[in-house]
């Protein structure tokens, strides 16, 4: 981008000159034809493991998710025609397995049955969908909200404070027997935000202010914003035990800050805040320093004669997986107890399809998240690109700050594994993510010239 | 900016590849280890998932698998509990296996890689394998006869076929009921508390676990010795024996406890069970003989398996004479299991040879075809065929004369010795009752069952204890194996 980013929309560039792409409409077609058939024959192969028989349900589940995706697909051929194939078949392939997964482990706790309001949750996500894909017809609408987003955001962020507290974290509201999670809302919010402010205010971030060493100090007018929304919101998380989704933010913002910018040095600070924070956090919060504990030591309970705990029982669980899998319905993840259908979804995954399952899970976020950097590379303007970017830097944080914590990689941090877990907001935050990143590929690939911006 | 949003991809590649990498560390590199991990419930979900194979006696299954629908699926069950501990041990959830459970835990809990229907696809297919059965050699009508016999008592009773080894009743009283030890809840605890708590230890298997002092049943080996090595060359000579006699080098001296056992021939002597006379056999045998004797027999021999171990057998081999001449008649360091004293009857059925005892007649795959099979055993000779012509005369006149008249059955020929064995401080406790014998039909070609018993709680007094006690309870044995007509075929 050579002209200066201060103006907040720039221009259509003249349509004339631009050859459209193949729209790939039929690709995604097929494409979300195997996802649903790929889902129904896992939700087969659970009912055949379990009882001998097919689930009774598997005919009227098959289609209720493939008539899902192909209103979908609808929405996406009538208004964005030009939009990236792969994004829509890997959210229902994710979300049908999901629900397998979690059917799965239904039958293991009777009297707990999460799989019926996963799929209303589903249902609503795909309807959230449709809406922002019918609806929102350039996403660069949205850069006209970004203050709303904001206070939307720490309003959502500071909603559930008001209400008791849950399982030791304060992140959830309860509303007619459905259980909220506004703070997942607020991260597509704040993605917005720090989108839009970003792309407004870039040229001042990077080239005025002083300069300390090697350091190049944006103003405080100019930064003072965006960090107080951050702390803000980092403060809250905290206050609310939800860690998790404040390290979510914060890499967020660090990733937003470094595209838009291109100053490393930032990348160094945030680092070393990162890095701060965590010592403190580690310090004086003994939860947070107990989940430390648990991850350098992660078999520390059972020498100490208390059995295993839940990350034991989920690397027990991973292992079991081996290459291959045991098969679904075939494994005992429900041994991690608490939590298995959400946060430790992954290993029942891990157990029944093994490594070999765990990659191409593992793969297709890969994919959804390169899909968005495409789109990222392939705008031209500057707000759109950060919108890709952040997006898909949602995405790829939270698999890896989840899925590392369930595997032992880094400490555990209880967040949702995207389409996967159990969680009613973050099925739907998540087709809300998959609907942008559809509008923004759409305009990308609708203004593709052939080669990517500079 | 192009360039940092390609930073930024490569980025999230790298977090991306970590979690692979970290994925195939846990899944693949480490998945071993977990797996072993004692607090990973996995091995013991899966071990419990399918019915246990079972342990079958004449054709019919003694134990049995129950459906709990717990985590841990199916728990072991046992038709006539008591009946078969001795032989079936138990298989607990929480105690682990014992005896047969234990010896044959593979094939039942089908981890036999034998067991596998299609070996490379099972494996690949991670399908478990169906646990396969055990059929045993014991005879059941035998096994009860025993049971019936050792009702309310302590002791142990063995009794093999002598011409193939295999064991056709192992009892040990009192016995348990092994069922209440298979779950995992506060039942199966309270009963191992009771169990292991009692006093009479009901759980030791006393026929192949325990020893005890032979006494007087040993005479059979001495006699053994003294005839293959020729210091007794006439059954009816007299053996110029002192009574009492002075064990030698020391001013001790021993009698007996029947009368006319001074220069008593061999076979009076054995009749009537003359103590002098057979510890100066001992001593004129020596020591080198009498050892190579009863290690012929299975003494010091601490390998045995049936498929369970066998506790060993010893007779003390660094002796002075005095020591010989107290361990010749079944006293000092000489000690036997029950298996092992029937082992010694049977040997003298089956003209000197002494073939290994074994419990289990084959194991089966779940359709029934066979997995192993008990192949004909080595055969030692313990002593030469003419001895043990000889030995079984003397063992028949026990019967039929002397202290054995209790175990003669009709219609059937019968060889025993008892034995009365002193121990406990200064010989306190309430002495040992033996019993040793065989039977033949008298329309059979060759004994059909060699029989050893032991009371630890015999009842009258000391002088005609094991006749009167031990005896009856052989005899019952003996005569439900002659009576059962057919034979379990040996494959």
């Amino acid at each position: 981008m050579s002209n200066a980013g201060i103006t907040v929309a720039t221009a259509d560039p003249p349509a004339p000159a631009a050859r459209h792409l193949p729209r790939r409409r039929g690709v995604e077609l097929a494409l979300i034809v195997l996802a649903v058939l790929l889902s129904v024959y896992g939700y087969c192969a659970v009912g055949l493991a379990q009882h001998g028989t097919l689930p009774p349900g598997a005919a009227g589940y098959g289609a209720g998710l493939g008539v899902l995706a192909l209103l979908a697909h609808l929405a996406v051929r009538l208004r964005a025609p030009y939009a990236d194939p792969l994004p829509l078949p890997i959210g229902v392939l994710l979300n049908g397995v999901g629900l397998v997964l979690i059917y799965r482990l239904d039958l293991e706790t009777p009297g707990d049955r999460a799989a019926p309001a996963q799929l209303i949750w589903s249902t609503l996500g795909v309807a959230l969908f449709i809406l922002v894909v019918l609806l929102l017809r350039d996403h660069r609408v949205l850069q006209r909200y970004a203050y709303v987003c904001v206070v939307a955001a720490l309003a959502l962020l500071t909603l559930p404070i008001l209400f008791p507290a849950v399982n030791g974290a304060r992140i959830w509201i309860r509303i007619a027997g459905f259980s909220i999670q506004p703070g997942e809302f607020a991260k597509v919010l704040l993605a917005v935000f720090f989108a839009a402010y970003l792309a407004a205010n870039r040229s001042a971030l990077a080239y005025t202010g002083r300069r300390v060493w090697k350091l190049q100090l944006p103003t405080g007018r100019v930064l003072g914003p965006i960090v107080a929304v951050w702390l803000v919101s980092v403060c809250v998380l905290v206050l609310e035990r939800d860690l998790g989704t404040s390290l979510l933010f914060f890499g967020l913002f660090v990733v937003l800050l470094y595209v838009a910018t291109g100053r490393t040095g930032w990348i160094a600070v945030g680092l070393l805040l990162a890095a701060l924070g965590a010592v403190a956090v580690g310090r004086l919060e003994p939860h947070v320093h107990s989940r430390i504990e648990t991850w350098r030591h992660p078999f520390s309970s059972i020498e100490a004669g208390e059995g295993a705990n839940q990350l034991a029982q989920s690397l027990f669980a991973f292992a079991e997986g081996g290459v291959l899998g045991t098969g679904l319905g075939l494994g005992h993840s429900v041994l991690i107890g608490f939590a298995v259908k959400s946060d430790f979804i992954l290993a029942t995954a891990g157990e029944e399809l093994g490594f070999a399952g765990l990659s191409a899970i593992f793969l297709l976020y890969g994919l959804l998240v390169e899909r968005g950097f495409r789109a990222g590379l392939a705008l031209r303007e500057p707000f759109g690109r950060l919108l890709a970017v952040g997006l898909a830097s949602l995405v790829s944080l939270q698999v890896f700050v989840i899925a590392g914590g369930v595997t032992g990689l880094i400490p555990l941090t209880g967040m949702a594994m995207p389409f996967l877990a159990q969680g009613g907001s973050s099925v739907v935050t998540n087709w809300a993510i998959v609907a942008l990143l559809v509008r923004v590929s759409d305009s990308a690939r609708r203004q593709h010239d052939g080669q990517d911006a500079r | 900016m192009t360039r940092h949003i390609r930073h930024a991809g490569f980025f999230c590649a790298l977090l991306l590849a970590a979690l692979l990498l970290n994925a195939a560390l846990v899944q693949v590199v480490r998945a071993p280890a977990y797996e072993g991990n004692p607090a990973n419930r996995r091995p013991d979900i899966a071990r419990y998932a399918q019915p246990r194979g079972d342990i079958l006696v004449g054709g019919r299954a003694v134990t049995g698998s129950e459906d709990t629908r717990e985590h841990l699926r199916y728990e072991r069950t046992y038709a006539n509990g008591p009946l078969y501990a001795p032989v079936t041990g138990f298989a607990s959830q929480l105690y682990g296996t014992t005896l047969l459970e234990d010896a044959e835990d593979a094939v039942l809990s089908g981890t036999h890689p034998m067991l596998a229907p299609f070996p490379l696809w099972s494996d690949f297919a991670r399908a478990p394998y169906r646990g396969g059965d055990v059929v045993t050699t014991l005879d059941p009508a035998a096994q009860r006869a025993a049971y019936r016999g050792l009702a309310g008592r302590k002791g142990a009773l063995a009794a093999l076929e002598p011409s193939t080894g295999r064991i056709l009743a192992l009892f040990s009283a009192p016995s348990y009921d092994p069922q209440p030890l298979s779950g995992n809840g506060t039942a199966a605890s309270r009963a191992w508390a009771r169990l292991t708590a009692d006093p009479d230890r009901p759980m030791l298997n006393r026929a192949v676990r325990q020893t005890y002092p032979p006494g007087s049943t040993f005479k059979i080996v001495t006699a053994a010795a003294a005839l293959d090595a020729g210091v007794v060359r006439n059954l009816d000579a007299p053996t110029d024996s002192p009574d009492p006699y002075t064990l030698p080098g020391t001013r001790t001296r021993l009698v007996n406890e029947s009368k006319g056992c001074a220069d008593a021939s061999l076979r009076e002597a054995f009749t009537f069970s003359c103590n002098t006379v057979f510890a100066k056999l001992g001593v004129d045998v020596g020591a080198r003989d009498m050892t190579r004797t009863a290690r012929a027999f299975g003494f010091d021999n601490g390998g045995t398996h049936i498929p369970f171990p066998v506790a060993r057998s010893t007779f003390d081999t660094s002796l002075d004479l005095a020591q010989l001449a107290l361990s010749s008649i079944g006293q000092y360091n000489t000690r036997a299991t029950p298996l092992q004293m029937a082992m010694v009857a049977a040997a003298v059925a089956d003209g000197g040879q002494v073939r290994e005892p074994y419990l289990v007649e084959r194991t089966t795959r779940p359709g029934g075809s066979t997995l192993a099979a008990a192949g004909s055993r080595p055969a030692r000779q313990a002593m030469s065929p003419s001895t043990a012509v000889r030995l079984r005369a003397l063992m028949r006149d026990a019967v039929r004369n002397g202290t054995g008249r209790k175990a003669a059955i009709r219609g059937a020929k019968v060889g025993g010795k008892t034995g009365t064995a002193q121990h406990g401080l200064g010989n306190s406790g309430t002495p040992y009752a033996w019993f040793v014998s065989w039977a033949q039909g008298d329309h059979e070609p060759a004994p059909r069952v060699a029989v050893a018993v032991v009371l630890e709680d015999a009842r009258s007094d000391r002088g005609h204890i094991s006749g009167g006690d031990a005896a009856p309870i052989a005899r019952a044995v003996m005569k439900a194996v002659l009576n059962s007509r057919e034979r379990t075929p040996s494959q």
